[in-house]
């Protein structure tokens, strides 16, 4: 496990991210995460045993402590006019934003 | 002269009860402090650092000081009236700008949040508010809380250490630290996913508490790691962190995460002593990774002297209260907490940040498009700092499908490796019984405004000693261990086994006590005593 991150799937990755950079961050961003990379190559070196599960959280979720399932009700938001409010561009209710680009798949 | 602010929260609510003191005249010596230590508030155009600014601790972005005196008249209002006012009547407290809080700015450092107003307010600051809080303002972090040291604040000049004001106070809840250290607040409510809560706390002096994951509600809080992310409170002492988990803590139905379990008796056990308790030392929590900056390669070393010394020097004094000291405690995967942190975290971090599109709320850019994804690459790219970029194409990398065994399923199972090192050390019929164990908080104290900025790696292996408690969910304490001979404090650090919070309030209130006479406890920051 000694790959780096190269140029092409950073530029990649930018593009998923929906990001633009100039070559000074796009630099620094690929720098800072190949360095990040190598420490996360420590982890390769530990044995784990073949059926050695996976830990999503911490605290186990017993029964004993969780919530049981919620009754499934629509409760109404009292102020939705200031949710709407902090949208950059609403009307008449509706989030607005520009033009969707469609494309068409082959 | 010790000033209102600078009491003690317990003693502060007393005096209020027995109507001594108003929560009026509270929230005045509060803000008559921030006027003195403040300096201006954090701003996304700061334009240049001037020299006063260097000797100002910058811990707010928000001050809320109409919402804190009609808070406080209520108080007193309900005091003439003969009514309850609550626990935490009267304490004015700060709240990381990571929470929302209605009709303030919540920001959570970032320009792409700058001008969102949140629409409700957390659980864990309505609970303090309905138990007689007044808060007093919103502070700085780390933007999105991704940092160690303050300094990616969007909003600039970022928090100073009130101990030595070219230092950085940690991160990412150093606004809250500072705020508490400087007698801005009497307590804070922070954030604590990787280090954040204990490790500022560390760094100012303070006493810092990461509850179990799921005992504080995360209702209202900005997300970063989702399975790691712990609201706690920030106080200067054991008793007014126990004050505040008792209101913050419990089960909330806005948060499926929390444990259906009601809090713990924080203060009813506070004063029982240590005797009989189990406290161990690990020989993995005297050691620290660093990478060799020549070399690159990852490199094993002890912590700092003065460190293991105040940790030693704490288990001795446990030990003649009646604790028992149980030494060797493997906990050997403790070197790899941060290395998986770094896939773990940024996962979450990516998955968290995708909603900021300039759609719902927040920033959008100015300038002009052709489309919708025009639109979000120039809101994102606008709005968002070098560290949330940085984490978001990192969490994208290492969960991408050809990578994701390699990298994301590794990392969940070295978790795993983690949390069973816990579950060894406190297994009540295990070989080591603990109630708590002992370590330092953190590898150094707190470093210069600079030295550590940008380099990511660096900056992460900060928090080595603290997120190990974060991959395994276990409550975790920082307290001040004493000062190290640059002057700045150092913290210890007592971990404990799920939901023992209380246990963990106990064994540090017990250690409070033994050292409450030592010279260093009566040093107070410094800075802050050069421009009072």
């Amino acid at each position: 496990m000694t790959d780096l991150i190269d140029r092409d799937t950073f530029n990649h990755l930018v593009d998923l991210a929906a990001f633009e950079l100039n070559e000074e961050q796009a630099q620094y961003l690929l720098r800072e995460m190949n360095n990040q990379l190598k420490a996360i190559h420590e982890l390769a070196v530990i044995p784990l045993e073949g059926d050695l599960p996976i830990t999503s959280h911490g605290v186990p979720y017993t029964e004993a402590i969780s919530a049981p399932p919620r009754a499934d009700e629509w409760i109404p938001f009292e102020h939705p006019e200031a949710i709407l409010a902090q949208a950059p561009e609403t009307q008449d209710g509706y989030f607005t934003v520009p033009d969707i680009p469609h494309q068409t798949l082959e | 002269m010790t000033e209102l602010c600078d009491l003690p929260a317990h003693r502060l609510v007393a005096a209020l009860k027995k109507r001594q003191v108003s929560a009026r005249e509270i929230l005045e010596s509060t803000l008559q402090r921030i006027a003195a230590v403040d300096g201006r508030p954090g701003s996304l155009a700061p334009g240049e650092l001037t020299a006063e600014d260097t000797q100002r601790v910058h811990a707010l972005i928000t001050l809320t000081e109409q919402r804190a005196r009609a808070q406080a008249e209520n108080i007193d209002r309900k005091l003439a009236a003969g009514e309850d006012p609550g626990p935490l009547a009267g304490l004015p407290f700060t709240v990381k700008d990571i929470f929302c809080v209605l009709d303030t700015p919540s920001t959570a450092a970032s320009r792409i949040l700058a001008s969102f107003n949140a629409p409700y307010t957390a659980t864990s600051v309505a609970r303090c508010e309905a138990a007689g809080a007044v808060m007093v303002g919103k502070v700085n972090l780390d933007e999105f809380t991704y940092g160690s040291s303050n300094e990616s604040s969007a909003f600039q000049p970022s928090t100073r250490n009130p101990w030595n004001l070219s230092r950085v106070p940690g991160g990412s809840s150093g606004g809250s630290a500072a705020s508490v250290a400087a007698g801005e607040a009497v307590f804070s409510l922070g954030t604590d996913t990787a280090g954040s809560i204990r490790q500022p706390a560390a760094f100012c002096g303070v006493v810092g508490l990461k509850p179990t994951y799921g005992r504080v509600s995360r209702y209202g809080l900005i997300a970063f790691g989702s399975s790691l992310d712990c609201p706690g409170p920030l106080a200067r002492t054991v008793t007014d962190a126990a004050l505040a988990l008792q209101a913050m803590a419990g089960p909330d139905p806005h948060d499926s995460t929390t444990a259906v379990l009601p809090p713990g008796d924080y203060l009813g056990m506070l004063e029982k002593g240590v005797k009989g308790m189990r406290i161990g030392l690990s020989p993995d929590y005297f050691q620290i990774t660093y990478p060799n900056q020549e070399t690159g390669e990852y490199e094993q070393r002890p912590v700092p002297a003065e460190f293991e010394a105040a940790v030693r020097r704490a288990a001795s004094l446990l030990e003649s209260m009646g604790a028992e000291i149980v030494e060797g405690v493997p906990m050997p995967n403790t070197r790899y907490g941060i290395p998986a942190f770094f896939v773990i975290s940024r996962v979450e971090a990516a998955s968290n940040l995708h909603r900021y599109d300039g759609v719902k709320y927040g920033y959008r850019t100015d300038q002009p498009v052709q489309d919708l994804r025009e639109m979000y690459r120039k809101t994102r790219a606008e709005g968002f700092g070098l560290q949330p970029k940085l984490r978001i194409l990192m969490g994208m990398y290492v969960s991408a499908a050809q990578y994701s065994a390699q990298y994301y399923q590794r990392a969940l199972r070295v978790r795993t490796l983690i949390r069973r090192d816990f579950e060894q050390a406190f297994d009540p019929a295990g070989k080591y019984r603990l109630h708590a164990l002992l370590t330092p908080t953190t590898p150094t104290t707190a470093f210069p405004m600079g030295a550590v900025y940008g380099d990511s790696v660096l900056m992460q292996y900060a928090d080595q000693l603290t997120v190990p408690a974060n991959h395994a969910g276990i409550p975790g304490i920082s307290v001040p261990g004493g000062i190290a001979e640059d002057g700045l404090p150092i913290g210890i650090q007592f971990l404990g086994p799920d939901y023992s919070e209380a246990a963990l309030l106990q064994i540090s209130r017990a250690y409070e006590i033994a050292t409450e006479q030592e010279e260093w406890r009566k040093v107070k920051p410094r800075a802050i005593q050069t421009i009072l």
